[in-house]
């Protein structure tokens, strides 16, 4: 067992947030044609707010943090954050567009002992790249930044969320992060919009497509063991967890609400209201979550893909049932190997793309 | 004997989970597990409070071991996490050390 794997089990024994996703702002200086935020400001937490999350995430035992939006960059505390957060003695992962990196940035975040960047990059092309997040020479910019945090030996993650517009550049794309020294990442998950808007769903490549990206050893390494069938389902399997979110890990919004991952839009408290340590050991929402295991899953638990399956409790919860089958997932477990899914029976065939969503919606500031 | 003066690097994070002190270097994003001595060491490890001085009230106070044996294992300690990027040694204090702070849950 890895030293990582233990110390997620004696996180998990201990009942200790290991991981935590704070969003710093959702607002935002490009404007993704599938993002799913509100850019608007509702009443973020203040600089002193953030701190203070930051010392209760500390003494909570928080080791993993990442810092992402929106644009975390955009607030003009973001390296006072991040400076108070390696301070605390976290490991800290900033997510951004690095459209405000420039040397001089990337020679604070190496300073500071930032330990990764991930940065989204849609196309090696700029006219795709831009296109997409409707900022002229945006791609030119942070393809720039790369360069300036590479330069610093800094780790960077290129992330290429895959959608109809860029279907075509996920080579290139690779290419380029080889290129610039970055590690490369492809993500077909498009996640509705905060209000429950599924518009953005459209721009999700066919099952048809995410299957060619699953038979790439360039994407994927080992073609025959990524897509190989689900190995057979046993009492243990079934007596496992469905994934860390609420167990080791959480999100808190820029308005303070906590949920157990990022894309698991449940509510479980609000930390102007409480203090976090609270919620994480006493919210009736997490202690839900907590209590499902494989075996009370409603299809999942009779799917032969349910010990393989990358099933996310929380794009089920926002199809309307936590303890249901992600679509997502479900149309990826086919695809990689071929085979029919419970949850593909149990609609029938139905092209019904998640009825009912459920999606993040900010608390109302508190009014003082 | 030449005196040591040891600081927790600035590129680490840590944390202590369950009474083990773990560290992970933003280099190589490498995990360790530090013994209790070394926890002890790192605890310490301010930049201006010389290894000798370390060893005497963190080790010894603690520990049913002779000052000089204490003394050469905690150089070779010190030496090993030097080299691992988790501390850094000079031989004379460092001002701004500043490395993560060490508060437990
Ligand atoms: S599976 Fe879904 S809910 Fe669980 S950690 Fe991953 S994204 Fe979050
Ligand atoms: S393939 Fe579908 S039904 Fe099967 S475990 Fe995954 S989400 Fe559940």
């Amino acid at each position: 067992m890895s030293l990582m794997q233990e110390l997620n089990d004696k996180a998990l024994r201990l009942g200790v947030p290991l991981s935590a996703h704070l969003d710093l702002t959702y607002r935002c200086n490009e404007r993704c044609e599938h993002c799913y935020l509100d850019h608007d400001d509702h009443g973020e937490m203040t600089t002193a707010e953030i701190k203070d999350l930051l010392r209760q995430f500390a003494d909570a035992g928080v080791f993993f943090l990442t810092l992402s939006g929106g644009e975390p960059l955009i607030r003009r505390d973001c390296f006072e954050i991040i400076e108070d957060a390696r301070s605390l003695g976290f490991n800290v992962k900033l997510k951004t567009n690095a459209m405000l990196i420039r040397e001089k940035e990337a020679l604070r975040l190496r300073a500071l002992g930032v330990e990764q960047v991930q940065i989204s990059v849609y196309s090696d092309r700029p006219e795709v790249h831009d296109a997409i997040t409707k900022v002229p020479g945006s791609l030119e910019r942070t393809v720039k930044a790369i360069r300036f945090l590479r330069s610093q030996g800094l780790r960077v993650t290129m992330a290429n969320v895959l959608m109809r517009s860029n279907r075509g550049d996920t080579e290139g794309v690779h290419d380029l992060a080889g290129k610039l020294g970055a590690h490369y990442t492809l993500d077909p998950t498009i996640t509705p919009m905060m209000d429950g808007n599924t518009s953005v769903l459209r721009l999700r490549v066919d099952a048809s497509e995410i299957s060619s990206y699953f038979h790439n050893p360039s994407l994927v390494g080992d073609v025959e063991s990524f897509c190989a069938p689900p190995a057979a389902v046993d009492a243990q399997v079934l007596e496992g967890l469905p994934c860390s979110a609420g167990h080791t890990s959480c999100y808190v919004s820029p308005y303070g609400d906590v949920y157990p991952c990022v894309q698991f839009p449940l509510t479980c408290g609000n930390v102007r209201q409480q203090k976090f340590l609270e919620i994480w050991r006493d919210s009736p929402q997490l202690a839900e979550v907590r209590s499902i295991r494989l075996k009370d899953l409603t299809t999942c638990s009779s799917c032969t893909h349910a010990g393989s399956c990358t099933r996310c409790p929380g794009l089920a919860y926002m199809e309307g049932n936590m303890r249901g089958p992600s679509t997502a997932d479900c149309e990826k477990s086919f695809v990689r190997t071929g085979i029919t899914t419970a949850g593909m029976l149990a609609r029938k065939g139905s092209p019904t793309l998640m009825p009912g969503l459920v999606q993040i919606n900010p608390t109302p500031p508190l009014t003082v | 004997m030449s005196e040591k003066y040891i600081s927790r690097s600035k590129s680490v994070a840590a944390r202590t989970l369950g009474g083990e002190m773990m560290i992970m270097s933003a280099k190589d994003s490498t995990l360790f597990s530090l013994s209790e001595v070394a926890t002890l060491i790192w605890e310490a490890a301010d930049g201006h409070t010389p290894l000798s001085e370390i060893v005497e009230r963190r080790i010894c106070a603690e520990f049913d071991v002779r000052s000089d044996v204490a003394y050469r294992d905690a150089e070779q300690l010190v030496e090993e996490l030097a080299t691992r990027g988790i501390l850094s040694i000079s031989s004379r204090p460092v001002p701004d050390a500043q490395g993560p702070a060490v508060e437990a849950p």
